[in-house]
């Protein structure tokens, strides 16, 4: 049998996908997740702060995933967990493995890939030192402590304030721990700032911006770290080293899409956002397969996933139905100031006349514009009070500006009022 | 009483145990670390050297160029893994070109097999990632790549299956000379011997002080490394050298036996024989003297990064003799003693055999190991009979190796006894992959705690006090906060 759509993951993108599919007709849909239950990375957020802007309400992680949850039953979608995708081909094959069937080959007219992200590592950032037990990812202390009921140490260091960091340096107190600061390299912290204010602030943990760890210490468990201050190259400061004390170190420096998978079927990347290069309709390279939520951009907010997800659903049914589309695109392209933008090309006969594009700027920007320009007009402007590297920023193109100006290429760039 | 104990289970020490092994007589190993392998033996370049670069008529030459010629027969053997991929000593211009010279005539005088001076357009034809200013190179065919730690323990489990026993988490504190032998001595425990054989890489100057030989002194020398993500491994085919300069031997790249890249090593002298410490100077050092000969090479696909220390002396050669009766010393013994260890072993058993030993060969002697199991070298069928077999193959634990719960089953079911997540990494790969863990490490533990009835909070990263986990969370688990 070979299913309608196949999506790959079942966390927030991928339920969010299957269910808009499912909801506007589509009929042999199939999730498949690896792990044993759906929900993906929301099931270790037990945090508030989701839903927001979907619910208007403020839900724990796995609350708003059990939105989710709760109608994949009342609809045909099939779901299969503790399933790993080894493999997805470009002729839209998708290659699993678990323990019920062993490894078998199933058939899809589409797919969406959903497959998220995952931490970077200390390894990735290079920090010099020994090789103790007692260094994390922030994402697995988070596990450990919230779904395996561990706490991984007492006295702790945390390297950069993404938001998973300030969370967990909350999480972390309120367990006991003792949280001796947040050291992050930028002169700003790339979290939300309510988590800065709720998680940070509200418990006195110091936050040390243009700071890095130079070095780890220890043999066998970690004994401290060495910090030091950056200038504005991000060079450490000669005569500013501290040595801090600590049994554990937290790294909270940034996510990476897992693209193996799309990697391995022969999906064109961006070099920016670490995933695929996609159409307005979440489309890459390979007709028939789409990708949405963290393994296309790493998403802040999980509201932006969903959302997200299905522009990608939508996009899978109309190319069931008409297949591969012929027309031209205009391409979008990061100037100055931003350093991605999603989608990377749009259709030129795109039907819809609203496009929502995403993007981020590189650095903290107050009264500012972003600015859409073709040929050095410009065809569309958005003000924002602020603009910051770690909130994605949004707004809605019209598709007539850019019909009417026909052209290959539009740019977005920041403009300082 | 034992025949013979050796001390410390390194390559060197396991290699000469698995040789014993062969014989009908009473071994031992006994180990500081609660695991083999965990010396220089796990943190080095890994290569299976030619033996061109050894001064001729030494010990270095000559255990080096037969060492090597032993590794395709002890892979068919103990099946850890080998890849004879061949290496080349990159040459930049005219004084490098007559270094290269120099060193195809050692090689020719050292009987290494499959040499070569290659030009320019051969290289870049075969390793189109050099530096296309690269000017000519030493071709050795029969240079390869091995994990050392994965060789070292397949050594290990075959000497095990085979009657020698390992004595792990012991480390030797003092030597007695006996009547028959010696008495070595370790915190609670005694070992009678007639034969000790002193195999404790940078501390074997220690450990033949506290029998009295005084005359040897080991200076550790690190050298780091940087590993890469395994989306680049095929940059190099081949271990690239550079041309040897006054003393220094360049930093190589080479694809690693698992598909990965990795770079390294540079040359410090430290103070401290435990010093492991990466250091941000050497680790930039190591990767701009990689770029040199592959100007390419993408820093941002690092995944992690590590250093091992050199058993330097100031004498040039391995030092192997039988010091005293009954005491036979291997001390300085640095590069190339992975390639010469096999080699090293025989040596061994001869010096033991002048020495009056009697070996008798066992009729039962068990020359393979059963290699473990990798489904990603298994085809789709393979894969299927497994599982049909043993449902937690199909299990995946690892996400970014694809490693099934029932490999990691079978790591854990061997003669050498595993209690450290670093010892199923170094066995199953597990956590080795690009989020280093990440993903797997939870799943990891659980697994050693259902299995090795241990609990969560006493199971450690590698050796005692590298302890995971520091207490239970007062929220039950599952709880919201
Ligand atoms: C640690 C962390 C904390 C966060 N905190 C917040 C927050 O406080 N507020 C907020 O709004 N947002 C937060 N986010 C962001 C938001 O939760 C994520 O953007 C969202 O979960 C992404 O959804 P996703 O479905 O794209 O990815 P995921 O939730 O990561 O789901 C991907 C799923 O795909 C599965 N999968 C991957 N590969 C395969 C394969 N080969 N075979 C089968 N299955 C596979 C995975 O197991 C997983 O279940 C956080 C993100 C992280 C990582
Ligand atoms: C940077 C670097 C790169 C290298 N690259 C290569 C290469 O590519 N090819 C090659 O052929 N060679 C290479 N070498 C050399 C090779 O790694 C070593 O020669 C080899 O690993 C030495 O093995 P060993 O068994 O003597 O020492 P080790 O592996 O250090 O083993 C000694 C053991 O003794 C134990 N021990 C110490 N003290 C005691 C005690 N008191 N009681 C009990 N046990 C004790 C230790 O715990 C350890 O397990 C390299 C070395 C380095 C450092």
């Amino acid at each position: 049998m070979t299913y309608d759509l196949i999506v790959v993951g079942g966390g927030p993108a991928g339920l969010a996908a299957a269910l808009k599919a499912s909801e506007e007709g589509l009929e042999n849909i199939l999730i498949i997740e690896r792990d044993y239950m759906l929900g993906g990375i929301l099931n270790q957020c037990i945090h508030n702060g989701f839903g927001l802007h979907k619910f208007k309400e403020e839900l724990t992680g796995p609350e708003y995933s059990q939105k989710y949850i709760e109608k994949l039953k009342d609809s045909s979608i099939e779901v299969i967990t503790e399933t790993m995708v080894m493999k997805v081909t470009e002729d839209r094959e998708v290659h699993v493995l678990n323990e019920k069937d062993g490894f078998r080959v199933l058939k899809a007219k589409s797919i969406i890939l959903a497959m998220g992200c995952r931490e970077r590592t200390r390894g990735a950032i290079n920090i010099a030192g020994g090789r103790p037990a007692g260094v994390f990812t922030a994402g697995t202390a988070q596990r450990f402590i919230n779904l395996e009921g561990y706490l991984p140490g007492k006295e702790v260091v945390i390297l950069g304030s993404g938001d998973i960091g300030l969370i967990m340096a909350r999480r972390m107190t309120l367990e006991g721990a003792k949280v001796k600061g947040v050291f992050e390299l930028m002169p700003y912290s790339n979290g939300l700032t309510r988590n800065i204010v709720q998680c940070l602030e509200d418990y006195d943990i110091p936050l040390k911006l243009s700071h890095t760890i130079l070095s780890v210490h220890g043999k066998e468990r970690l004994e401290g770290v060495t910090v030091a201050k950056v200038d504005e190259n991000l060079k450490p400061i000669e005569g500013t080293q501290e040595y801090i004390k600590c049994d554990t170190l937290l790294l909270s420096v940034g996510l990476i899409p897992e693209n193996e998978l799309s990697n391995v079927c022969g999906i064109e990347m961006d070099r920016r956002t670490k995933g695929p290069i996609v159409t307005e309709s979440r489309e890459t390279t390979k007709s028939g397969i789409f990708a949405c939520g963290n393994v296309l951009h790493v998403h802040d907010l999980v509201d932006y996933v969903s959302e997200e997800a299905e522009i990608a659903a939508k996009g899978a049914m109309e190319y069931i139905k008409n297949g591969k589309s012929e027309s031209g695109y205009t391409l979008t392209k990061a100037g100055q100031g931003i350093t991605y933008v999603v989608p990377q090309k749009i259709k030129k006969c795109e039907s819809e006349d609203k496009i929502k594009m995403y993007m981020r700027v590189d650095k903290v920007y107050s009264d500012a514009k972003i600015k859409v320009y073709s040929n050095g007009n410009e065809i569309f402007s958005k003000s924002f009070e602020r603009l910051m590297p770690g909130e994605m920023a949004s707004l809605n193109l019209n598709m007539k500006n850019i019909q009417e100006c026909d052209t290959e290429e539009i740019v977005f760039e920041v403009e300082v009022l | 009483m034992y025949d013979v104990s050796i001390i410390g289970a390194g390559v060197v020490g396991c290699a000469i145990a698995r040789e014993l092994a062969k014989y009908d007589i009473k071994v031992c190993v006994v180990e500081k670390d609660g695991d083999v392998s965990n010396g220089t033996s796990k943190a080095n370049s890994g290569i299976v050297h030619g033996g061109y670069d050894s001064a001729p008529n030494t010990l270095k030459a000559k255990l080096c160029v037969k060492g090597n010629e032993m590794f395709k027969q002890l892979d068919n053997e103990l099946k850890f893994g080998f890849k004879k991929c061949g290496s080349y000593v990159l040459g930049f211009d005219e004084n490098d070109h007559k270094e290269i010279l120099k060193l195809y005539e050692k090689g020719t005088e050292n009987k290494v097999r499959n040499i070569s001076v290659v030009e320019k357009e051969f290289i870049l034809a075969n390793e189109p990632n050099v530096n296309p200013d690269v000017h000519s190179a030493l071709f050795c065919g029969s240079a390869g790549i091995i994990s050392p730690f994965e060789f070292t323990i397949a050594l290990a489990e075959n000497a095990a299956d085979n009657g020698v026993e390992f004595i792990l988490e012991t480390p030797v504190t003092g030597i007695e000379k006996t009547e028959e032998g010696y008495k070595i001595k370790s915190n609670d425990k005694e070992i009678l011997t007639k034969y000790v054989i002193n195999s404790a890489g940078l501390f074997s100057d220690k450990i033949a002080k506290m029998a009295g030989m005084n005359n040897f002194e080991i200076t550790p020398r690190k050298g780091e490394y940087l590993l890469f993500d395994k989306e680049i491994g095929s940059m190099a085919k081949s271990v690239l050298f550079q041309t040897p300069k006054e003393g220094s031997k360049g930093i190589l790249v080479t694809p690693t036996i698992h598909g990965n890249l990795m770079v390294g090593p540079n040359a410090t002298y430290v103070d401290d024989k435990e010093d492991l410490d990466t250091t941000k100077s050497g680790l930039a050092e190591v990767g701009e003297n990689a770029k040199k000969t592959m100007p390419e090479l993408d820093m941002s696909k690092i995944i992690t990064q590590y250093a091992g220390l050199r058993s330097s002396m100031e004498s040039y050669d391995f030092i192997i003799e039988e010091t005293e009766k009954g005491f036979v010393n291997l001390i300085g013994i640095d590069s190339p003693g992975l390639t010469s260890s096999p080699a090293i072993a025989l040596y061994v058993k001869d010096i033991l055999l002048d020495s009056g030993m009697e070996l008798k060969e066992k009729v039962n002697f068990i020359s393979h190991r059963t290699p473990y199991i990798r489904m990603d070298r298994m085809s789709n069928e393979e894969i299927n009979e497994l599982i049909e077999q043993d449902k937690s193959f199909g299990k995946i634990v690892c996400r970014c190796e694809s490693i099934s719960e029932g490999e990691i089953l079978d790591v854990l079911r061997r003669s050498i006894p595993v209690n450290s997540v670093d010892g199923i990494k170094r066995r199953a790969r597990v956590t080795s992959g690009r989020c280093q863990g990440g993903f797997c490490t939870p799943r990891v533990m659980e697994i050693m705690s259902r299995e090795l009835k241990m609990d969560m909070l006493d199971i450690n990263k590698g050796n005692k006090g590298s302890y995971i986990l520091a207490d239970k969370t007062k929220t039950p688990k599952g709880g919201k906060m």
